[in-house]
């Protein structure tokens, strides 16, 4: 199906300067840092806003009225890449062509989405006080929809019009801390972070310790700007599980990183731009998401997606539907529609992370039987085993651990 | 007020009476000035002050508040305390840097906009659009294509590699080197633009008199063409130096962890932490910082012709 051509040079310069998913740029879209900043400080000008705002068991924080059946459309938020393409034309997307040809709604589909915290901070103000934001349907990664949930800005999913999600959500993502009953978000997709090497520079790594202390390595290992990412590697290289760990442990594991930035083994902090850099060899290793691992892979066969030996970290961005948005009934359709196995299966097909939706390798079996055995898009029982999730953090937690983490990374 | 004019001039006793009270029409005008300020002023007025003054009383902030729980003003200022002893390598690091690009901007530039002005002859609006050709591509494009550049597979390696200036192991990118190349080559440009205007504007006559009166090249270039490019040199120096001090495109796409200046440092505790205290100090005691030295630099220098 729609592997990528391989790009050019130019081509790939070019396209290594968009903002792609998770680009390390938060601010570099200029005003970024000020139109957050302008945002607390307007909600701090106009008293306390969020002081003490309703979780999601208060109530709904303020009351929509629906007017799906009357107007049959959505306007959708999602991040770059992330969506399936047609091969003559980026701008139209066959799942959700077949969405309109099948429930007459039509969707404006945006990915605008860069960074969780820049999104956040752009919408946030104006749903904690009730504006709408033109937009049905946003997706965040797991620790920011559990702030999205806390603060009570995601719509409740009505059980009825949600059936095919709440039947074919991955097991293993059933219950998750921010939202055990199934509620509020829908994983879109889900991705592993594990180790990214390019076998033409460097043997094979195995584990978290190779890559920090490793000599041959040294000035050639990148990591994440992402928090959870970097640091569950970190707990995960000091025994630690991240899913269950205290202050103590975080700094400990901390110390190691912060050890292997000032020897100098690790290069940079990167967001998505390591791709070009392990595709061109600059860095022979570093830990990456798995589906630019994936992509990668397919255009230089030496470029590989490591399980290493301590697990691999699981996260998911969530589809959850503003408080604010007048067609939450549309939305759920869209929800319900993605969970068809079939369509989830020509998605994953596509973007190449880990689908969260049960009974789609099977379907993925009729469009292309190696990916359906990929473990890395349909983890197996031996890599489930390895996978380990982020804990959810509360608000002061993020905030403590944000701050030593970005200290130790040079910001 | 076109037609107020004939009054004011028409009648010859208002004509006299110039001297001891201006006449109603004059008087009248007086306010013009004023009017014609009023758009500037409101614009900095409401995109200047009221967010520096925020920007102020953020950073008194109680740091215990957050996001979701709101902030208290308590005039924290142990914050300015706190960011200092956090963040003062970065901080220090970053005037170091923007100070090297500047030095470094004023080396090349001078050369470059003196070549262009002097002798550029006919060739000299090819030149100028050479120098701001780059501008027609982003500023992210072209830092990002720098890292093609320097990458450790690229020819620049390769070749410093080969001349034995760089060691097997060696490489460019994630380097201080980088970052200050980076800088240079971004913001060279605002250097070589004022230099230009002042040195074009250099009556060529004086440098033929400085010879009569014996002055060979050097001594007439420090005698007759530097103070006169004076206020050129300021201007490229404070247009370098000020943005170079709190950029943080260059650090983050072209320097490591160890080389990151305190612009990322503002970014990353704005946007990712959410400590806006800290944040907000920080700013307040860069544009403090680069302020006074800009204060002292202007005052020593000595120009009243700036641009």
């Amino acid at each position: 199906m729609a592997r990528r051509i391989p790009l050019s040079p130019q081509a790939q310069a070019v396209l290594a300067a968009m903002p792609s998913r998770r680009t390390v740029l938060r601010g570099a879209l200029a005003g970024g840092a000020f139109a957050v900043a302008g945002g607390a400080l307007a909600a701090c000008g106009t008293k306390g806003t969020n002081s003490g705002a309703p979780g999601p068991s208060a109530g709904p924080l303020c009351t929509v009225a629906d007017v799906s059946a009357a107007e049959r459309k959505i306007a959708f938020s999602n991040w770059p890449a992330y969506m399936d393409e047609d091969e003559k034309n980026p701008e139209v997307h066959p799942t959700l062509v077949a969405f309109k040809a099948k429930t007459g709604i039509d969707v404006t589909y945006t990915a605008d989405i860069n960074d969780n915290n820049e999104f956040y901070g752009k919408i946030r103000t104006q749903l904690a006080a009730c504006q709408p934001i033109d937009r049905d349907l946003v997706v965040f990664t797991d620790w920011m929809a559990a702030t999205f949930i806390r603060n009570g800005f995601a719509a409740k999913f009505s059980a009825d019009k949600v059936a095919t999600f709440a039947k074919n959500l991955a097991p293993s993502l059933r219950g998750r801390q921010f939202d055990p009953n199934m509620e509020y978000a829908a994983p879109w997709q889900s991705g592993l972070t594990g180790i990214g090497v390019n076998t033409a520079v460097t043997k094979e790594v195995r584990t978290v310790d190779e890559l920090l202390t490793r000599p041959d390595l040294k000035g050639k290992v990148t990591c994440l700007t992402e928090m959870h990412d970097t640091m569950g590697f970190m707990l995960l290289s000091i025994g630690k599980d991240p899913g269950n760990f205290t202050t103590a442990d975080f700094d400990t594991a901390l110390e190691k990183l912060k050890a292997a930035v000032a020897s100098g083994q690790i290069r940079r902090f990167t967001g998505n731009d390591y791709v070009q850099d392990l595709a061109k060899g600059d860095i022979a290793a570093c830990i990456a998401w798995s589906g630019d691992v994936i992509q990668l892979g397919f255009e230089n066969d030496k470029i590989k997606l490591v399980t290493p030996d301590e697990g691999m970290m699981l996260w998911s961005d969530n589809m959850m539907i503003p408080i604010t948005s007048p067609h939450a009934a549309n939305a759920m359709a869209l929800i319900d529609y993605y969970y068809d196995p079939k369509v989830a299966a020509e998605l994953a097909a596509f973007v190449n992370y880990v689908c969260p939706v049960a009974g789609a390798q099977e379907e993925m079996v009729k469009i292309d039987p190696d990916l359906a055995q990929n473990p890395l898009i349909f983890p197996d029982a031996a890599m489930q085993s390895k996978i380990k999730i982020f804990k959810p953090l509360t608000e002061a937690e993020e905030k403590e651990y944000q701050g030593k983490f970005q200290a130790a990374i040079g910001a | 007020m076109a037609a107020l004019l004939p009054t004011a001039s028409g009648t010859p006793a208002a004509a006299t009476e110039i001297p001891v009270e201006p006449p109603a029409g004059m008087r009248r005008r007086r306010w013009i000035p004023y009017a014609l300020l009023a758009p500037g002023l409101l614009w900095l007025a409401v995109f200047f002050v009221y967010p520096v003054f925020q920007l102020v009383m953020a950073s008194l902030w109680d740091p215990s508040g957050s996001v979701e729980t709101g902030y208290t003003f308590t005039w924290q200022f142990s914050n300015y305390a706190d960011a200092w002893e956090m963040f003062h390598v970065q901080f220090l690091r970053s005037l170091w840097y923007a100070l090297i690009t500047t030095v470094v901007c004023v080396l090349l530039g001078y050369p470059l906009a003196y070549a262009i002005a002097i002798k550029g002859g006919r060739w000299k609006n090819l030149m100028l659009v050479g120098v701001i050709a780059p501008f027609f591509t982003s500023y992210l494009v072209r830092t990002y294509s720098w890292k093609a550049i320097l990458s450790d597979s690229g020819p620049v390696v390769d070749f410093l590699k080969w001349a034995h200036l760089l060691g097997p192991d060696g490489r460019l990118l994630a380097t201080e080197f980088a970052v200050i190349a980076g800088l240079v080559y971004n913001f060279l440009p605002f250097m070589v633009l004022p230099l230009y205007a002042s040195l074009d504007k250099l009556d060529t006559r004086l440098l033929e008199a400085a010879r009569d009166l014996y002055h060979g090249p050097v001594r007439s270039f420090f005698r007759v063409t530097l103070p006169l490019s004076m206020p050129g040199v300021i201007a490229g120096t404070l247009l370098t130096f000020i943005p170079a001090a709190g950029d943080y495109v260059n650090a983050q796409l072209l320097g490591g962890p160890n080389t990151q200046m305190i612009g990322s440092v503002i970014q990353s505790r704005f946007l990712v932490v959410n400590d806006y205290p800290i944040a907000s100090a920080l700013s307040v005691m860069l544009m403090v910082t680069i302020l006074v030295l800009v204060t002292v630099y202007v005052s020593t220098a000595g120009t009243e012709e700036v641009v």
